[in-house]
């Protein structure tokens, strides 16, 4: 549940090619707009590298049209792999009958992700078929894809203007995921200039008509570099359904290896 | 309770943990509760089975765990009980969990009762060898009793080691003599016949090899000891003809793969096994293919297809029902809050024609209560087949789980 971040490192690191876009009025930039997007999207993932491993709790609040409410609750430990996509293993605890449930996942930048499931009744790990990319992840507005490791490889780009709210002002970047098993034509993404986080995304279905939208909220910065949001806020405009993923209890370098995120280790997740 | 001897040790130990890491440790204490309802729609076949209609059930299965050590170290005690109104014997207690574990940088160690999983197929699990099936809770199969073992696993670039002492044999549980899903001859519960001097003490041991190459999974494994099958033969008990469980000393090897492809997984088990009479083979093969989204919902449909083939002399060796069977179901996941779930299968022997039928919905009512309906179906069992017996005790199951 990797989220493009940005921070003031990368700033130091890529002031020259940013500085041009974010100084100059836009007219001035030279390049395409796809490379206008692209480049935004590397410069917010960029932001991220170097943070390791997290462990963080999860809060999830699914609402029904009629505001009926129910809770999940999950505690997710990622490990940041050099040269591909994230390792996330993800404990749930509420409901109660899926307390113990162990959800393992290698995300790649191309290949598809390899994803592993543990169910406790049985003590059984199955691996399991990660192409169902547009399915609800607990019966939730998050899709799969939406919650899985965010990829540069995984969209192409394009750049969409500026726009000012809550006194920032923001990139918009349209992405269109490459995997024809995605369920979105396209997306919309709201970076602000200051710091490349994201604060709202537009999710288009496969017919290009608006499906949802998620606002970000409550960015906290952690190890003086990573921004992470308290709060994720999925409305789906379709069927009047809403999804809020509250984040607690974020810990960085909690010393993790590459063994706890095998299969074997995935039988013994608490 | 079956594992009483040995429980209590390892209870002393839980609770020299427990003191020495007291401020260091965490304690997760949860489980579940059931009640269960069964109807049997036809009456029994044999005048020695009671007739019972409808009979009810409760079950309690709690456990606690302890962590300590930085979650390096656990101790888990996870007992279960079922009382059942009309089945003395289905009335059971048993520990499915209580061991302690360390986990290692590459490595693991747990020692004392533990349950342990071998498998990828659906329809029948051949190469699931090391605990006992718990036949009273569950004809299918799926329920196990906790095994005693100390189990070491080595993970290393190379694959994963699993290598296993089993000191306790349990013997199988069977339905009482006027029980359902019992047949006409009565079974002597206790004192099956072993072929080990050393009878339920006999030390077991198995190893298992595990590697991952790209999409596909690969397990080999072996196991020497006792038979968790067992096979009868008849006892004149003072003029009445009793079935006596009999437990053969046998060596299995078991290979175990799996393909995953995008929507599809490829699956294959298969046994080879000496002790029963002439090695044997059996194998089952099959697909699990899913259709995401359905109907342009949220809903998930898979179709199972699996063949089953076993070529055991039953003269010898503990009857099997998947000697030449195709097994065809499918699940339904509807992905909704309360994670509906259906599964539907039926298995059919092609040269006996004898079927089995299986069905099993669930619903998520609140955070803490589900309720399922199964259902098990005997159809058109001919006197040549091991489940003739219980041709009649088909049975619909419904379940109210309290999850605490």
């Amino acid at each position: 549940m990797t989220t493009p971040h940005s921070t003031w490192k990368y700033w130091l690191a890529t002031a020259l090619s940013l500085s041009a876009f974010i100084a100059a009025p836009s007219m001035l930039y030279a390049g395409s707009e796809e490379d206008r997007g692209l480049e935004i999207a590397i410069a917010a993932d960029k932001a991220d590298i170097g943070f390791g491993d997290y462990s963080v709790d999860l809060e999830m609040t699914l609402s029904n049209k009629h505001n009926q409410h129910t809770n999940r609750r999950m505690r997710n430990t990622t490990r940041e792999q050099a040269n591909d996509g994230d390792k996330t293993l993800i404990v749930f605890d509420n409901p109660r009958d899926v307390k113990g449930t162990a959800f393992l996942s290698h995300t790649h930048k191309l290949d598809s992700d390899d994803q592993w499931l543990f169910l406790p009744a049985l003590k059984r790990v199955k691996r399991i078929s990660s192409s169902n990319k547009s399915g609800p992840f607990m019966g939730s507005e998050f899709a799969y894809e939406d919650i899985s490791s965010q990829e540069i490889e995984k969209y192409t780009y394009r750049y969409a203007g500026e726009e000012s709210f809550d006194g920032r002002k923001h990139f918009k970047v349209e992405q269109f995921p490459t995997h024809p098993k995605s369920g979105y034509h396209r997306q919309m993404v709201w970076f602000d200039q200051a710091e490349l986080r994201v604060w709202k995304i537009d999710f288009y279905d496969r017919k290009n008509t608006l499906l949802k939208t998620l606002n970000y909220s409550g960015y906290q910065m952690y190890l003086d570099q990573f921004w992470r949001a308290d709060k994720m806020h999925m409305v789906n405009h379709q069927t009047g359904k809403s999804t809020i993923l509250s984040f607690s209890n974020y810990k960085f370098g909690i010393g993790t290896t590459d063994m706890d995120f095998t299969p074997n280790r995935l039988k013994r997740a608490r | 309770m079956r594992y009483f001897g040995l429980a209590f040790p390892l209870f002393l130990l839980t609770l020299f943990a427990g003191t020495s890491h007291v401020l260091a440790g965490q304690w997760d204490v949860g489980g579940q509760a059931s009640l269960q309802t069964r109807y049997f729609p036809a009456s029994p076949s044999y005048s020695t089975q009671k007739n019972v209609t409808i009979s009810g059930s409760v079950t309690l299965e709690p456990e606690i765990v302890y962590d300590f050590d930085n979650g390096n170290d656990r101790i888990v005690f996870s007992p279960f009980a079922r009382f059942d109104g009309d089945d003395k014997k289905r009335t059971h207690a048993d520990i499915r969990e209580l061991h302690w574990l360390h986990l290692g940088q590459s490595w693991d160690l747990s020692v004392g009762i533990s349950k342990v999983y071998w498998g990828v197929t659906e329809s029948v699990h051949l190469v699931d060898i090391i605990n006992q099936t718990d036949v009273v809770e569950d004809v299918t199969g799926e329920a196990k009793l906790g095994q005693a073992m100390i189990n070491a696993n080595i993970e290393q670039d190379w694959g994963t080691l699993s290598l296993f002492a089993l000191p306790a044999f349990l013997p199988r549980n069977f339905t009482a003599n006027n029980a359902r899903l019992h047949g006409p001859l009565p079974i002597d519960h206790n004192n099956p016949s072993y072929e080990s001097k050393q009878e339920n003490r006999h030390v077991d041991g198995a190893a298992r090899f595990s590697i991952m190459i790209a999409d596909l999974d690969l397990a080999l494994s072996y196991f020497q000891g006792t038979s968790r099958e067992a096979r009868f033969f008849m006892q004149n008990q003072a003029g009445q003809l009793v079935l006596v469980p009999r437990y053969d000393q046998i060596a299995q090897t078991g290979l175990e793969l799996q393909l995953t492809t995008e929507n599809t997984l490829w699956k294959v088990e298969g046994i080879t096994r000496t002790g029963h009479g002439p090695r044997f083979y059996a194998g089952v093969a099959g697909f699990e293919h899913t259709f995401y989204g359905i109907a342009s919902s949220n809903a998930d449909m898979g179709i199972l297809v699996e063949y089953l083939y076993d070529n055991r002399d039953p003269r010898f060796a503990p009857a099997s029902i998947a000697n030449h069977d195709v097994f065809a179901g499918f699940r339904l996941a509807l992905n909704d809050t309360q994670d509906t779930t259906m599964l539907f299968g039926g298995s059919w022997d092609h040269k006996s024609d004898a079927g089995f039928i299986n069905f099993e919905a669930e619903r998520r009512m609140t955070d803490h209560l589900k309720m399922s309906l199964n259902g098990r179906f005997f159809v058109n069992t001919p006197p040549t087949d091991p489940l003739y017996p219980i041709r009649n005790d088909d049975l619909i199951e419904l379940n109210l789980n309290w999850f605490f």
